[in-house]
């Protein structure tokens, strides 16, 4: 792996277009910006459809439609069917809060190929707490209406503190909807989880015991669930190879047009993202100084820029680097091998200690306007 | 490995879709959040997997393509690991 990483990337295989961030819940979890409410108008339907034309000319595939809550977009149904006519396979991440029949029968004569359902929790008490809205009855009943119109069976359930002791409850659940396939996906601490990292933040011990329920599950159900449980990356000593390397893959559109390699990048400083208003995908996507500053590896620094697993990993992610080192250049902290490490340590020593005290010491902050 | 009937209809799987992708001069099959880049004789194969041809139509239909013989245990092959992966279902 001591091959150095090109600078010149493929096509931007996966786009991901945020149509809003307007959504019905107030996720605590949400990694949506926290000034979201600050953001500019949303783009028109004939801007997104020329940013759908434009990068599936570039070799788009593979395109995910979430937000927000996608379905707060009355335009969903045009924008899937001229995303289907021009080959992407389309993703719809979605809430469920507005899947009616209606719509869903549209979407799928529009072309929609796949849809994926978030749940927050399995008891309808926290399902509630946690996305602050009383959703966990529409839920069940938009998972029949999926199965009605013979998508697969996908959910994604948010693990945090608060949640991660009932993961064999949320897998009986999900097994009852039906579901084929189940992502257990740990919080990942930017936007809101960042700000209520302290309140979420799992101690080593919740997260082993939900490891041993999920495998015990699987040895149950066999192949007809299909559970992935993505380990939170405060527990890990390598970190994660986020979106793949910055700039290679992924292209993402928040509700504004802004272009984002990440989308968490906002964050980042001194990068003048692009906006798709005032600039053709191809030239963000190969020419844009902010899409051009994490690619290749002549931004990284020691310890990265020797080190063998450079090109696996790429540093990690450069959100969480400068959340919690204040540069987006140095190494993930999660990696054991960052002089900041101890940030990441010291974070899962602290939650260890609060794992006994009352989760709400301190007020966890819902999403929302401000 | 499954031991595939050469009088087996394969299909691509439900939720996968096959098709050509200029920008990376190869045929891929695209899943949820998800794309496997094929080769030219995985392609070749895939291509032809209709539900209406026989894994062995398929097979004489590649032998006469590309003027070759004894296609049957590669072509069989690849369909046991494609089916092992849900990329293709076999209908009877």
């Amino acid at each position: 792996m001591s091959e150095p990483i090109t600078a010149r990337p493929g096509p931007p295989l996966w786009l991901l277009l945020e149509l809003t961030y307007r959504c019905p819940l107030h996720c605590v979890f949400c990694y949506n910006p926290t000034d979201f409410s600050t953001v500019g108008p949303e783009l028109e339907t004939a801007e997104w459809l020329r940013v759908l034309e434009e990068a599936r000319a570039l070799g788009a595939v593979q395109l995910g439609l979430s937000g927000g809550e996608p379905l707060a977009r009355e335009d969903l149904e045009i924008l899937v069917a001229a995303a289907h006519r021009l080959g992407f396979y389309t993703n719809l991440i979605t809430s469920g809060v507005g899947l009616t029949e209606t719509r869903l029968a549209a979407l799928k004569e529009a072309g929609l190929d796949h849809i994926q359902l978030s749940f927050q929790d399995s008891t309808r008490r926290m399902n509630d707490f946690l996305s602050s809205t009383r959703t966990f009855e529409l839920k069940s009943r938009v998972a029949a209406l999926i199965r009605k119109y013979r998508y697969p069976m996908v959910l994604n359930v948010v693990l945090h503190r608060l949640n991660i002791d009932h993961v064999e409850e949320i897998l009986g659940m999900a097994e009852q909807l039906g579901a084929e396939y189940v992502e257990l996906a740990n919080t990942q601490y930017y936007g809101w989880a960042w700000r209520n990292r302290a309140q979420l933040l799992p101690s080593r011990a919740q997260v082993q015991r939900a490891e041993a329920a999920t495998a015990r599950f699987r040895a149950r159900v066999g192949t007809r669930m299909r559970i992935f449980f993505v380990v939170p990356d405060y527990f890990e000593t390598r970190p994660k190879p986020c979106m793949s390397g910055l700039g290679r893959v992924f292209l993402g559109i928040a509700p504004d047009g802004v272009a984002l390699p990440c989308q968490s990048a906002r964050m980042l400083p001194g990068l003048d993202f692009p906006n798709v208003r005032a600039a053709s995908i191809g030239s963000i996507w190969y020419d844009s100084p902010a899409f051009n500053r994490y690619r290749g590896e002549g931004w990284m620094k020691e310890p990265c820029r020797s080190c063998p697993e450079r090109g696996r990993d790429f540093g990690g992610c450069r959100c969480q680097a400068y959340l919690l080192t204040g540069d987006a250049a140095n190494a993930d902290p999660v990696c054991a091998l960052s002089p900041h490490h101890h940030l990441i340590t010291e974070a899962v020593a602290s939650s260890e200690q609060e794992a006994g005290a009352p989760a709400f010491a301190t007020p966890l902050v819902f999403r929302d306007h401000r | 490995m499954a031991i595939v009937d050469t009088a087996a209809r394969p299909a691509i799987g439900g939720g996968f879709r096959l098709q050509w992708e200029p920008a990376q001069d190869a045929h891929v099959l695209l899943y949820p959040e998800g794309m496997v880049k094929l080769n030219r004789s995985a392609a070749a194969i895939l291509t032809r997997c209709d539900g209406a041809r026989t894994v062995a139509d398929i097979v004489a239909d590649l032998e006469r393509a590309y003027s070759a013989t004894g296609l049957t245990a590669d072509v069989c092959a690849f369909i046991a690991l494609a089916v092992e992966r849900n990329w293709v279902e076999l209908r009877a």
